[in-house]
């Protein structure tokens, strides 16, 4: 996709800027194309978006092309785990012990309404958690309920943008606040 | 069966009864105490063979709980509606029918989760969805400011 | 409490190992979590756990008005979101005794019937993964986009389409509806053999599958099992014939029963269910009257008080609603009586006695959606 097609190309110029050493932005370089170039997901579906993340992966909306090769069962081998459904009071503690069981560098994804803030059981509903990041830091959202196979797509393209700005070595930016 | 039909039946079996009138189903309302010999007959007895428990819930109407179960036959297809009244709100209970329907068993703690009414001989009382100190979500008369946003 | 039913176990003999499957598990379709008690590799004894999504939807009904709970049933049950919507509509709809148009009974029957096909092949397409062959994976997910484009040009999204209302349709379907039902179904019919002997003439699934967790029919009675399941072991439970609705009374096809009721068995039924929707599809495409797409119905919907109970056969099983009104536009109580709940605690009676391998094999047969376990 061309830089032009892609929304909010601010924040990532904001989190681009550097002033650093030639020798470690290159090495920032070819490690952040590396990560971002080929992020495995965690099988984590709760309900119906679920079905969209799998259709996904299925033959029409393949995202096997964008690197995300295959799904791992463990969250010891995952990259980045895509909070696909609805999360409640009970399900909460077993999410946040996902998160910690994988290794850095690790990323989030929240996908529909659901987990972006509660979605449409946002009112009224006494068991529902109102966004998974009230549980833990999430990188992206990808609105919709449920988000189109594209969307997801979209979300991942946009992940790949953000891990290509990374300063593992170099200086990172102050970002105003 | 028919409706008319059942309905003598009914009253053969048990006088006393109280039958609602102009209902989808041919209903029946049950004293508590007598629920579970009611059940007992109606699933066995060859003219009736209620065999499958199609929905077991409660209504919560303020001062009193109404356990409502529809029961169906898989023979003869005709269908009742049996409710019993429980009019104690600190401690409600009434008989358990699990050992009578096998799917009664996981029904009847969806209510004591929801409702909190408690099933007497039940094997395996415990809540099913909720957390064992969380009040009982479905009554009338529940809040939870810190979860629950109301509209 | 749960330390006294570990206690049971580990006292009653000293090889016992406990293990857990889930909540969070490639194959169990869901957050459902399973305490399996093994000796060696086999099965003791299995429990259950759900309400790891249980999002309170009932609660929530009572204070939404009528067509607002239908896009809540529609996340109940998602693969079979149309038979769920439709399930309220009736209810409200005999409660005020409207009669709907004709068109809309046909098309409510023909967009159940291909809801029940992509169903079908999303379950076949997980069944075959959770046995270890990927390739249904591909194959499954491949067809079911060709409905998803058909609902896509009628109604705009793929998955959830909450187009049912009281009264009738959101909105009408798209000129084309027609035609591209009667290709797909051209296309259906060569492909299902293809996909039903890639299964059923490997070694590996039929090992697999054949004689493992026969559910008898008095179990299946026992427990409330009913759908593609319950037909398996011979119980003819099928809502479509029993107390028909819709546009079923006017097409003729024949309910799938088997007595075996092993795991296979299972397997067939739904195979078998696939050729009799393509049959329904057929008899009812080309021949949808002319019409309105929905009975006047007044702006705020109030259902007079009383009780009013509705069923109707979803892909899994007999989807019951239940409604308690007092005169207003919300409900006094609504309750679902949900096909996977009764399902579901039909494993820990199945699965004793054989492999951990085969509980995975039972519970991709039995077919089941998490959050309908658990609204």
């Amino acid at each position: 996709m061309d830089y032009e097609d892609f929304k909010d190309n601010e924040t990532l110029e904001l989190l681009k800027k550097s002033g650093g050493n030639i020798l470690l932005s290159t090495i920032d370089n070819i490690i952040n194309w590396g990560r971002s170039n080929s992020i495995w997901p965690l099988t984590f579906a709760t309900s119906c978006c679920g079905i969209e993340m799998m259709a996904a992966g299925a033959p029409r909306h393949d995202f096997a092309r964008f690197g995300v090769e295959v799904y791992r069962a463990s969250p010891r081998q995952a990259d980045v785990i895509v909070v696909a459904g609805t999360i409640v009071y009970k399900m909460a503690p077993v999410l946040k012990r996902l998160y910690d069981q994988m290794p850095d560098p690790k990323y989030v994804i929240a996908m529909g309404a659901c987990a972006i803030s509660g979605g449409p059981f946002y009112y009224n509903s006494y068991s529902v958690v109102r966004g998974v990041d009230q549980i833990i830091p999430v990188d992206v959202f990808i609105p919709g309920c449920p988000p189109r196979p594209e969307a997801l797509i979209y979300g991942i393209l946009q992940l790949q943008r953000k891990i290509k700005s990374e300063h593992n070595l170099s200086k990172s930016p102050k970002l105003p606040v | 069966m028919d409706q008319a039909a059942l309905k003598q039946h009914f009253e053969e079996i048990l006088p006393g009864l109280t039958f609602p009138e102009n209902k989808q189903y041919p209903e029946v309302i049950v004293p508590v105490d007598k629920l579970r010999a009611f059940c007992d007959h109606l699933k066995n007895s060859q003219e009736l063979l209620f065999d499958y428990l199609m929905c077991l819930t409660a209504v919560d109407w303020n001062d009193h709980f109404m356990v409502v179960y529809h029961l169906s036959s898989t023979i003869y297809h005709h269908t009742v509606v049996v409710k019993t009244r429980i009019g104690n709100r600190e401690n409600p209970a009434v008989d358990t029918l699990s050992d009578i329907w096998k799917t009664a068993e996981f029904h009847e703690r969806e209510v004591y989760d929801l409702f909190g009414i408690s099933f007497i001989n039940h094997p395996d009382m415990k809540r099913l969805f909720l957390e064992d100190d969380y009040g009982f979500p479905l009554r009338k008369d529940f809040t939870d400011e810190s979860r629950m946003i109301v509209k | 409490m749960q330390d006294e039913v570990v206690k049971n176990i580990i006292l009653g003999e000293d090889d016992n190992y406990i293990i857990n499957v889930g909540p969070q598990h490639p194959s169990t379709h869901g957050v459902l979590r399973f305490e399996v008690s093994l000796q060696g590799e086999t099965i003791k004894k299995v429990i259950p756990h759900c309400g790891y999504i249980h999002r309170g939807i009932e609660k929530m009904s009572e204070r939404l008005t009528y067509p607002q709970i239908i896009h809540l049933t529609d996340r109940m049950d998602y693969l079979s979101a149309h038979m769920n919507n439709e399930a309220v509509c009736l209810c409200v709809e005999k409660a005020l005794e409207v009669e709907v148009p004709e068109r809309v009974l046909y098309i409510r029957t023909i967009l159940n019937e291909l809801n029940r096909i992509a169903s079908h092949q999303l379950w076949w397409c997980a069944m075959g993964m959770d046995l270890g062959a990927l390739t249904t994976f591909f194959y499954g997910l491949r067809d079911r986009e060709k409905i998803l484009d058909i609902f896509e040009e009628s109604f705009g999204t793929r998955l959830i389409q909450s187009v049912n209302t009281p009264g009738g349709l959101m909105q009408d379907i798209h000129p084309g509806f027609q035609k591209r039902i009667t290709e797909f179904i051209k296309y259906f019919r060569k492909k299902l053999p293809e996909y039903d002997q890639l299964l059923t003439g490997n070694v590996i699934f039929r090992e697999r599958t054949e004689g493992i967790a026969i559910m008898t029919r008095e179990d299946a009675v026992q427990y409330g099992v009913t759908g593609p399941s319950g037909r398996a072991s011979g119980l003819s439970c099928d809502i479509r014939k029993i107390a028909p609705y819709g546009a079923y009374p006017r097409v003729s096809f024949k309910e799938v029963l088997r007595t075996e009721g092993d795991t296979l068995a299972r397997y067939k039924v739904r195979i078998e269910e696939m050729y009799e929707s393509m049959k329904i599809l057929e008899q009812l495409t080309d021949n949808i009257p002319l019409g309105d797409y929905t009975a006047k119905m007044k702006a705020v919907i109030r259902l007079p008080a009383g009780e009013f109970y509705q069923r109707v056969e979803t892909a899994r099983g007999e989807l019951g609603v239940y409604i308690v009104s007092d005169g207003n536009k919300t409900p006094y109580r609504i309750k679902f009586r949900a096909p996977n709940f009764s399902n579901l605690f039909v494993i820990s009676k199945l699965a004793v006695g054989y492999k951990i391998a085969d509980l995975i094999a039972i519970s991709g047969s039995l077919d089941l959606v998490i959050p309908d376990i658990d609204r």
